[in-house]
């Protein structure tokens, strides 16, 4: 499918038109979905009114900008006003949203297309899309594996060619996790840079807000439309030579597939090769990542989702049910030790990108896992697919430092690997002029994603 | 409230609400907080 870059170039030159690319993405809905189950509603006929009108208003010089007329899907967690918002689950049969989201009502203004909202993991919580009450998203690379979650029907769609872009939720890795397994560039933004008014909570202390693409260049355009900032220009790449980056090798790279790590590597030495610096450095308490996450995302969603675990537990489904309940039973005591594991995480990663442009490690240690797998071979070792999935990403969640996937290859049976940028807080322009910089040199001889399965 | 206190409460509340499931998830939950309990950044108040 064409990038947004590239739609604009053509939309502007007259070459084609927002209901004519909005018609392409709506047809490839029709072929895809029933295989991938990436949608949970489709608005065909809403979207092409939007795309009828974006046509008009450009014709007539009214130009909104790089989103002007672009098909995008949305999460199923974020409201557009007069749709439910379901976020894959009975709990919240009957609702409709009265409002669009922040976030939404700035992709309007930027005169963004709305193709429809899309399958997740139930109500965010959890990383393979299986459990939703709508059925599993599923991958198009190979359908029988999970596109990831939670934000794995968004990645389908992108993957697949039925949107050129998509919104996701980031709360452990929800945006990264599926951009690496879908072949998608996925940008989770610095903590409370983007709205989160109008997105179903699943830890309001953790949540983002952010776009997977096709390339960083349209997850930067995209990102700027959620702030608000609809007209904004592509930012310069940094220049290459004389890059500094670090990776954090020890618990980042301990655990990773053999093609995971190789297709890495690879990607580093063509890094170096450009003249980027690439040292090693260290996360002194990356072993505590996973307990200080555990302790504050269950809390938090045990706030939230208590008084319906009460009223009508049957409506949730079973593994998200049993796990919410698991945070009913987190002690305040160790909630707070959590917080102060969160403040020295968050030193840390300020201290390794003190000397660096950023950090860079694989964003996710495995390909896309089987539907319905509960553990993983990771090498000689059997993992738990939930921890395996949330071990590279759920640190900057903790911290809110953003962090941006990228596609890095493949692996020899056709399975996306990616790699991962992380920048200094509230700077996440600089690490987009990072990514856009190392892009080229990371996706090197690999086809984009945007059309699979067609 | 030591860890084996309040584990062996969870256990029996779960137990009792229905949710034998969740005996397990209590077990990971409970080796996830001894090593937040272990960690060295913890405040003390003798130190």
């Amino acid at each position: 499918m064409i990038t947004i870059e590239e739609f604009g170039r053509r939309l502007r030159a007259r070459q084609t038109t927002s209901a004519e690319v909005t018609d392409e993405c709506l047809q490839r809905v029709e072929a895809e979905n029933p295989r991938l189950n990436a949608f949970i509603r489709v608005t065909a006929d809403e979207a092409r009114q939007q795309a009828r009108e974006a046509d008009r208003e450009i014709a007539a010089g009214h130009d909104r900008g790089p989103l002007h007329g672009v098909p995008i899907s949305v999460k199923d967690l974020l409201d557009i006003r007069g749709l439910p918002t379901t976020a894959a689950s009975r709990v919240r049969e009957g609702h409709v949203a009265a409002r669009d989201a922040a976030t939404i009502a700035h992709l309007r203004q930027a005169g963004a297309v709305f193709v429809g909202k899309t399958n997740l993991h139930e109500f965010a919580f959890g990383t393979t899309n299986e459990d939703s009450a709508f059925g599993p998203a599923r991958n198009p690379y190979d359908p029988s594996r999970s596109p990831g979650g939670s934000s794995g029907g968004s990645a389908a769609s992108v993957a697949a060619g039925m949107a050129l872009a998509t919104i996701g939720t980031d709360t452990g890795g929800s945006i990264r996790i599926p951009a690496a397994v879908c072949g998608l560039v996925g940008l989770k933004p610095s903590l409370g840079e983007v709205s989160i008014d109008g997105v179903v909570p699943l830890s309001r202390t953790m949540d983002h807000v952010g776009p997977l693409a096709q390339t960083v260049a349209d997850a930067c355009f995209v990102h700027h439309a959620l702030l608000g900032d609809a007209r904004a220009v592509l930012p310069a790449p940094m220049p290459l030579h004389g890059l500094r980056l670090a990776i954090p090798r020890r618990y980042f790279c301990d655990v990773l597939d053999p093609e995971v790590r190789a297709r890495f590597d690879e990607a580093i030495e063509r890094l170096r090769a450009s003249g980027v610096h690439v040292d090693e450095i260290q996360i002194q308490h990356a072993d505590q990542i996973a307990s200080v996450y555990l302790h504050i995302v269950l809390s938090d969603a045990a706030a939230y989702h208590a008084s319906t675990l009460d009223a009508m537990p049957e409506r949730y489904t079973p593994n998200v049910r049993i796990r919410l309940e698991m945070g009913r039973y987190v002690l305040a005591e160790d909630y707070v030790r959590a917080l102060a594991g969160r403040e020295v995480l968050r030193r840390e990663v300020d201290a390794a990108l003190a000397q660096h442009d950023a950090l860079v490690l694989p964003t996710l240690p495995i390909p896309a896992p089987p539907i319905g797998a509960s553990t993983v071979q990771v090498g000689s070792a059997t993992e738990p697919v939930r921890n395996v999935m949330l071990r590279l990403t759920q640190l900057f969640d903790v911290t809110g430092h953003p962090a941006i996937a990228i596609p890095a290859g493949q692996t020899t049976a056709g399975l996306p690997c990616g790699l991962q940028l992380v920048g200094c807080r509230m700077q996440t322009d600089a690490l987009l002029r990072v990514a856009l910089a190392c892009e080229p040199q990371i996706t090197l001889g690999f086809p984009r994603s945007g059309n699979v399965g067609g | 409230m030591t860890l084996e206190a309040w584990l062996k409460a969870a256990a029996e509340d779960a137990e009792r609400r229905g949710l034998p499931a969740l005996k397990p998830l209590l077990e990971t939950l409970a080796r996830a907080t001894a090593a937040l309990r272990a960690a060295d950044f913890n405040d003390r108040a003798d130190r």
